[in-house]
């Protein structure tokens, strides 16, 4: 296993599954920006500009000292843990950000709601600007922060997380705007409750700080993905150190194979965008970006995308879907390419990663299925697709 | 072609580079006379010699002049360099949003050594959609304004949440700073930027930093256009390849930021007639390669970094390699050679081998090879043959693979070679279809210069789902084309060269950010008068 941390004032390396030393875990500058390129990769291409996420973690670490950092094994089966995140669009928080008092009220609110102080917070998803902002929380209000989140990837909707399908409610389900103005929703399962909150993030202006899932440690150890955290750092890591060697995408592959979380990861294709594709249709904004082979031509790739990269087909076949994860990156940085900054003529790989197990169970699929996302077929796991269709 | 039916249209393109000053003179899209002269320390009279002898060599009058156009780095090199800079009052209208990145987040320490931190964050601005989200705390802001003129400041950048969707606050503010402070040079965040409030502000605030030298600047090619008596028209080259005018730049001269390799594709399209190609652009330090289409330099799609400062314009996309005429070449073992990225630059003609100089260099190998003929011969005779095709090799396979690297398919593509080292790379390069080098190449920059449309742009939150998204389109359009005309465009010539769309992702269809970009020839027989 190759999720080393580094670990403040010793040259040493840890083990990331060592609680002892996992309260260590430090976010030095270096760290944010490979933890928020990892996180970008989980994103799968969605989740919001990593750059104003890293920018409010450093400044809020500038002011407020590091988070500590906990295992999900190493918390009490009774302590409470809710997760913490932005919801609305990407293109408005980088007009808003976020306020800070925001995000102290959700928080706050929640934990009026319940009766209980809460003594973790954790990200809902590990993709994006969700990744750093629960950094940025724990800073502020001095509690920890859990090293797992709800989806090991992104998602675009609040029942589309390992909580859920396991059974934790979402609700009570705290969204506040940075005037303070706060709702909290009781409702009968997730999807309403996302169905509310998205009418509510609206009216609110489409940057809002959601606070939710309230649960207890003993859920946490069966109910959430673990050590993404981590996960997130080493992918980075691997993405920037394989600059050094001759075949950078390797590199990052060599770290998903070591994975415990994901495991198996692949490159799906290699060649250049010729064309994309933006419509709205049926209230999805669906994207094609259409790929080609550098030297060969006749070698295709088609990827979908709503919110995040959702389908890939080459030359025909469909050899990766939802809830896999598909992510686009430069072919010579493999730095990772959220959606909206996908052009005409760039130069990517798209890497295929396998799912966490809890993504997969039937119970998750009721929920990311493909169908979920509007397709019409069943979901074949990217590990039992052979690559080489001609 | 039927000359005699054609109205006569004589433009100058002049461009203000940080060595020289080029200037050219066309009849419409044909070049009369070029000429080059050292930028002079006040601008000005580098100016006025370059355009008087270009004038006086092909026997024109100043009065025959229609247009006068100018292309300068010279603002981005003194922010970059933190030159002649103003100490800026920064106003941002948001509160309470956007606590958590406060003005000048991740910009590098010593900017602020030269503009300060005197920031003032105020309550105001609006929603995505154009709703007021706060309500403008006009007190507070009439208060600043006092404090920054006790201060003795006059630069101030103003940014509002979401400007570009709606400026109202924005406007209202400056009203009220002019009011308290009247000496105050104000930028407005929604005339400069997309939306992106901090890159929108940090463009600001470079911009405000430049008032007191883009006013000098200005100031500087007036007179000098007074001192040749002409009177035509004069505008400046921005990013996005058109034109504004001199009054658009004394308040916006960070608008300027990028005109540099845009100025050399556009010129390069004119002088090769081919409107869909790679250019090379092969300088003394570096190969600047960039992508022309439908006649524009296609747009990169990160944004730029300017100086360490994150902004939110769109650059040519450029792919920058370290040859140029000046690369130190150094032979290697087996008769293998490393080139560049280091440079003897603006030294060439001291330490080049054909100069007498002692540094091998790019230049030297192409005039042993044949390739050009400057400087002695006599001191490159010596080089060994291998060192020469070795040197030869690599240096084409470097531009090949650049080349390589911003080709949208394997289809061979048309290559324009220009710049002052064109020589070195001028012979076959795979997976071109033709290579094409022009005459006056050296002088591209002020040709674009010249030749650059007027343009307009919008970037704004539209409604598909109460608009539709033809009406909504039409309407971005509509709005794009009227501030070209407001720029000095020919309405009639007007067409849209960009349209983007950008539906906001985790919403339910209906929003979605459009922008247009448009562009039309300069409406001509207009005086500078009636420009300014």
């Amino acid at each position: 296993m190759n999720n080393s941390i580094r670990n403040k004032g010793s040259s040493q390396y840890s083990n990331p599954s060592d609680a002892e030393e996992q309260s260590q875990l430090m976010f030095d500058d270096l760290d944010l920006q490979d933890f928020a390129r990892g996180a970008a990769f989980l994103g799968t291409g969605g989740g919001g500009d990593p750059y104003i996420g890293r920018l409010m973690a450093t400044a809020a670490i500038k002011q407020f000292g590091h988070p500590k950092i906990v295992s999900p094994d190493e918390i009490s089966d009774d302590a409470t843990v809710a997760f913490i995140a932005m919801l609305g669009a990407p293109t408005v928080l980088v007009e808003k950000a976020a306020s800070g008092a925001d995000i102290d009220l959700a928080v706050h609110r929640l934990s009026q709601r319940i009766g209980k102080p809460i003594d973790a917070l954790m990200p809902a998803e590990i993709g994006g600007v969700n990744s750093t902002l629960p950094i940025v929380a724990a800073a502020r209000l001095g509690i920890p922060l859990l090293n797992a989140d709800g989806m090991g990837r992104a998602f675009p909707e609040i029942q589309m997380v390992v909580m859920n399908f396991e059974g934790v409610s979402a609700t009570p389900f705290v969204i506040v705007d940075e005037h303070l103005n706060s709702i909290t929703v009781e409702t009968a399962d997730a999807k309403t409750a996302e169905d509310f909150v998205r009418l509510i993030a609206m009216h609110m202006g489409l940057s809002c700080i959601v606070s939710g899932y309230p649960m207890s440690g003993a859920e946490v150890k069966r109910a959430t993905i673990h050590n993404t955290m981590t996960e997130a750092l080493s992918i980075g890591r691997a993405i920037r150190e394989g600059r050094n060697s001759a075949n950078p995408a390797q590199s990052l592959v060599q770290s998903l194979n070591d994975s415990p979380t994901y495991g198996f990861g692949k490159i799906l294709f290699d060649g250049k965008i010729v064309d994309l594709r933006r419509e709205t249709t049926g209230g999805f904004a669906v994207g094609h970006c259409f790929m080609e082979g550098i030297d060969d031509s006749n070698e295709k790739f088609e990827l979908i995308f709503q919110n995040e990269n959702l389908v890939g087909t080459k030359n025909g076949q469909r050899i990766a879907m939802v809830p896999d994860l598909i992510t686009v990156v430069e072919s010579e940085t493999v730095e990772p390419i959220p959606t909206e900054l996908l052009r005409y003529g760039q130069r990517v790989k798209v890497i295929g990663t396998v799912a966490p197990k809890l993504l997969r169970s039937k119970k998750a699929l009721e929920y990311v299925h493909p169908r979920c996302f509007g397709f019409d077929f069943e979901y074949v796991p990217i590990e039992t697709i052979e690559n080489n269709p001609k | 072609m039927h000359e005699a039916a054609l109205p006569k249209l004589l433009r100058v393109g002049v461009d203000v580079g940080g060595t020289n000053t080029d200037a050219v003179l066309m009849d419409g899209n044909q070049l009369l006379n070029s000429c080059k002269v050292s930028t002079s320390q006040n601008i000005q009279d580098g100016i006025v010699s370059a355009i008087s002898d270009v004038i006086k060599n092909a026997r024109v009058s100043a009065a025959d002049l229609a247009i006068v156009s100018i292309g300068t780095t010279h603002f981005t090199n003194a922010f970059v360099q933190r030159k002649d800079l103003d100490e800026v009052g920064i106003i941002r209208i948001a509160l309470p949003a956007a606590q958590a990145l406060p003005p000048l987040t991740d910009w590098p320490i010593e900017v602020t050594y030269s503009i300060g931190e005197n920031i003032a964050c105020v309550a105001g601005g609006f929603h995505y959609d154009g709703r007021v989200n706060a309500e403008l705390d006009e007190k507070t802001i009439a208060e600043v304004a006092r404090s920054f003129r006790s201060k003795g400041i006059t630069a101030i950048a103003l940014s509002a949440l979401f400007a570009p969707v709606n400026d109202q606050m924005e406007v209202r503010a400056k009203e009220i700073i002019q009011n308290e402070h009247p000496d105050a040079n104000l930028t407005l965040s929604s005339k400069i930027g997309r939306i992106g409030l901090l890159e929108r502000e940090n463009a600001g605030i470079m911009n405000a930093s430049l008032s007191t030298l883009a006013k000098k600047t200005v100031k500087g090619f007036r007179d000098a256009l007074d001192k040749l008596g002409i009177s035509a028209p004069f505008f400046v080259s921005q990013n996005d390849g058109t034109l504004m005018s001199a009054q658009v730049v004394e308040k916006y001269p960070v608008l300027t930021f990028a005109s540099g390799p845009t100025n050399s594709l556009h010129g390069a399209t004119y002088l090769s007639g081919l409107k869909e190609a790679i250019v090379v652009d092969v300088g003394g330090t570096t190969t600047d390669i960039g992508v022309l289409s439908k006649g524009f330099p296609r747009e990169s799609s990160i944004q730029a970094t300017i100086g360490g400062v994150k902004t939110n314009f769109r650059m040519p996309d450029i792919n920058s390699i370290g040859l140029g005429g000046g690369s130190v070449v150094r032979p290697q073992a087996d008769f293998d050679v490393t080139i560049g990225p280091e440079s003897v630059g603006y030294n060439l003609s001291s330490e080049a081998l054909i100069f007498g100089g002692n540094t091998l260099t790019t230049t030297d190998v192409a005039v042993a090879a044949g390739y050009a003929d400057i400087g002695n011969k006599k001191h490159v005779e010596n080089l060994s043959k291998k060192i020469i095709n070795a040197t030869l090799n690599k240096m084409r396979e470097k531009v090949e693979d650049g080349v390589d690297r911003m080709k949208t398919s394997g289809n061979a593509i048309p290559l324009i070679i220009v710049g002052g080292g064109a020589f070195l790379v001028e012979n076959e390069l795979k997976g071109s279809s033709e290579i094409k080098t022009v005459p006056n190449s050296g002088v591209a920059n002020a040709i674009g210069a010249s030749m650059a449309p007027v343009g307009g742009e919008v970037d704004k939150v539209y409604s598909f789902e109460t608009l539709g998204r033809e009406k909504a389109i039409e309407s971005a359009i509509e709005a794009a084309k009227e501030r070209a005309v407001v720029a000095g465009a020919d309405l009639d010539t007007t067409e849209v060269i960009d349209i983007e769309e950008l539906p906001l992702a985790y919403m339910p269809g209906g929003a979605v950010r459009l922008r247009v970009k448009v562009a039309g020839d300069l409406k001509v027989g207009s005086s500078r008068e009636k420009h300014e």
